[in-house]
């Protein structure tokens, strides 16, 4: 393992036993986050970008649902091998999470004070006295007003973008060197959306930790990320630095994601879409799981799968498109 | 028309407009205004009140002691001097009557107080842990559940007068008793509450924050969980006394000569007695049925308060 790299996963498999047999949620993805980098994992609902997330922070609940197989590196550490208690002294305190509904992740009956004071004194051993003081803090950081009020407050007396805001609060409270959010803007406005996202970006350049971003949003990744990992059904389809992705999509999905994007000040008749829906994950045979959607499906595409290849100095593509052209070079 | 105008644009040029102070109203004083608009259920919470500063604080200020022995004054009728009359060896059934209250409510209260802590212990391990664990709890709490409690409670009893345990000790054991039917029951409730709340979104944020499965429990899932307990208990009380009254009533829960509300019924329980001096059994029997009424309506109206879903 690369000891550059703050999260280094490595062949993930998290599978999902279903009555109808197995659901493939995520199928041997791996992915490096560096030290005080924003790396974005794009694509659309049941790609498999929650569960990777969801896997790497161990909230995969047996029976229903296992990682099969592969390593979660962090800082050298495999996640997967470490022991519940371990993992509790990990969690919350070196790799932290933010979830897309502030709304409903936060205890209803608990004050903010108290919720913000939990992490600090099961991870920091503050006393009761000295971690109220940092939540106060905290939430003077997250630019909330009348800290102490908002600290003796009920979750259901603010807003969403205040409950995001203490959200992020809370993750930061430890100093985590990764942080995880996921969709952590969906849920709200977009004024709101672009200042907790700026929120995250000051925060990671002050304490250099590293951000894994979840979304579906193309705004979010091309303001944000540093890298980008594209996935679809489970899989990475694409992975580049943000600028060359952005420049120079190559596989077939990842243009559709990016034609089907709005552009400002400029009115289509019918905004692009790519045609057809993600595959049924329980009917995956091996083969590009795009290829029914693709323009540019061959015969090779519906019987083998691509691997993921390097193409250019900071991206790889997993296509048979690529694969051709380099055997041709 | 001028006035209309002057009106509307001093009421637009109106001083700075006032700060909208925000009112931080708790959950807790949100409920309380609920509750006092029940009347009923205030009505119980009087009586129930009423019920207990006259027990506890009734004999001191009476000259009468519960078991002084009086024979000048034997089957007396109500009257100036014993308001409520007094029995066959002359003492002072109002005096009886309300240190009768004491035993029979700290009964109540303690046997709730222990299912309620037992109860609620049990359920919240059983509904967080699941598995063997909820197994073991769970079909210990149905096996209590299947016997029927009075049966069980006759047993119970009859042990205690069999093993000749001493009349002091009597009425702690029975609270113990009472709590031994009391917990399952509520553990049931608990349990089913806590099976969903652990699924809700906070508790996995809990998980990524690490912390101790005692924090989880205790400062996240109880505090979620007091609405129900509170309700629970205060049902609880009323069906507490209840019991405690039938057990004495049949000479099998607190001994004479100490008075609770149960074993004075009985000991009025003759033809002479019952006929001729209505006042050694119409003052117990009362105050057992206004005492659990009241109890009822008011868990009943803090019920529609605190846990609005759960309506009958």
């Amino acid at each position: 393992m690369n000891m550059d790299n703050v999260l280094d996963i490595e062949h993930l498999s998290t599978h999902f036993k279903t009555e109808d047999g197995i659901v493939r949620a995520v199928d041997d993805v791996s992915l490096q986050v560096r030290q005080g980098e924003i790396v974005c994992i794009v694509g659309e609902s049941g790609s498999g970008k929650s569960i990777t997330a969801m896997s790497v922070m161990g909230l995969i609940e047996a029976p229903a649902g296992q990682v099969v197989g592969g390593s979660i590196g962090f800082q050298g550490e495999d996640l997967l091998q470490l022991s519940r208690n371990e993992l509790r002294t990990i969690r919350g305190n070196e790799i932290a999470m933010i979830f897309q509904e502030p709304m409903t992740s936060l205890n209803p009956v608990l004050r903010i004070g108290e919720q913000l004071m939990e992490p600090l004194m099961e991870h920091l051993k503050m006393s009761k006295k000295a971690a109220r003081k940092r939540a106060i803090e905290l939430i003077g950081e997250v630019g909330i007003s009348r800290a102490e009020q908002i600290a003796d407050s009920y979750p259901h007396e603010l807003s969403g973008g205040m409950l995001q805001r203490i959200m992020i609060a809370i993750a930061i409270s430890c100093g985590p060197k990764l942080l995880i959010a996921d969709e952590p803007t969906t849920a709200l406005d977009v004024t709101i959306q672009a200042q907790i996202l700026d929120m995250l970006r000051r925060f990671k350049e002050e304490s250099g930790m590293s951000i894994l971003l979840i979304t579906h949003d193309l705004g979010v990744v091309a303001e944000m990320a540093d890298y980008v990992v594209v996935m679809y059904a489970g899989k990475v389809v694409e992975e580049g630095e943000v600028v060359a992705l952005f420049e120079n999509p190559q596989h077939p999905y990842t243009q559709g994601l990016l034609r089907s994007k709005p552009i400002i000040n400029q009115r289509q008749e019918e905004l692009y879409s790519i045609p057809g829906q993600v595959p049924n994950p329980l009917e995956l045979v091996p083969s590009c799981y795009f290829h029914d959607r693709c323009a540019h499906c061959m015969d090779i595409c519906r019987t083998t799968e691509p691997a993921l290849k390097e193409t250019g100095s900071q991206q790889k593509v997993a296509c048979w498109l690529y694969e051709e052209a380099i055997a041709h070079v | 028309m001028s006035t209309i105008h002057g009106e509307t644009t001093a009421a637009l040029s109106s001083p700075t407009p006032q700060p909208v102070k925000p009112v931080y109203t708790s959950l807790w004083r949100q409920s309380l205004r609920r509750l006092l608009k029940n009347k009923l259920a205030v009505f119980g919470f009087v009586v129930v009140a009423f019920m207990f500063a006259a027990c506890f604080l009734g004999p001191l200020f009476s000259p009468y002691t519960d078991n002084k022995i009086n024979m000048a004054f034997m089957n007396k009728a109500p009257g100036l001097k014993h308001w409520l009359g007094t029995d066959a060896l002359g003492r002072d059934v109002l005096t009886r009557v309300l240190q009768a209250g004491r035993i029979s409510l700290t009964v109540g209260l303690a046997s709730m107080v222990l299912s309620v802590f037992v109860g609620s212990l049990l359920g919240v391990i059983a509904g967080y842990y699941r598995g063997i664990v909820d197994q073991v709890i769970m079909r210990l709490a149905d096996l209590l559940l299947t016997i029927p409690s009075l049966p069980l409670l006759f047993i119970l009893g009859a042990l205690l007068s069999e093993w000749k345990v001493p009349t002091d000790y009597r009425m702690y054991i029975v609270m113990l008793m009472l709590s031994i039917v009391g917990w399952p029951g509520l553990a049931r409730m608990v349990r089913g509450q806590m099976l969903s709340l652990r699924e809700r979104e906070y508790m996995q944020a809990t998980v990524v924050l690490g912390l101790r499965d005692r924090r989880k429990l205790f400062n996240h899932l109880l505090p979620n969980l007091v609405p129900l307990l509170i309700v629970i208990a205060t049902l609880n009380i009323g069906g507490a006394i209840l019991y405690e009254s039938v057990l004495s009533y049949f000479g099998l829960g607190v001994m004479a000569p100490t008075p609770t509300w149960g074993n004075m019924i009985d000991a009025a329980n003759n033809m002479i007695d019952f006929q001729d001096h209505p006042w050694l059994w119409i003052p117990p029997g009362f105050s057992i049925f206004a005492t659990v009424i009241a109890i009822n309506i008011f868990g009943d109206g803090l019920r529609d308060v605190l846990d609005p879903k759960q309506k009958r």
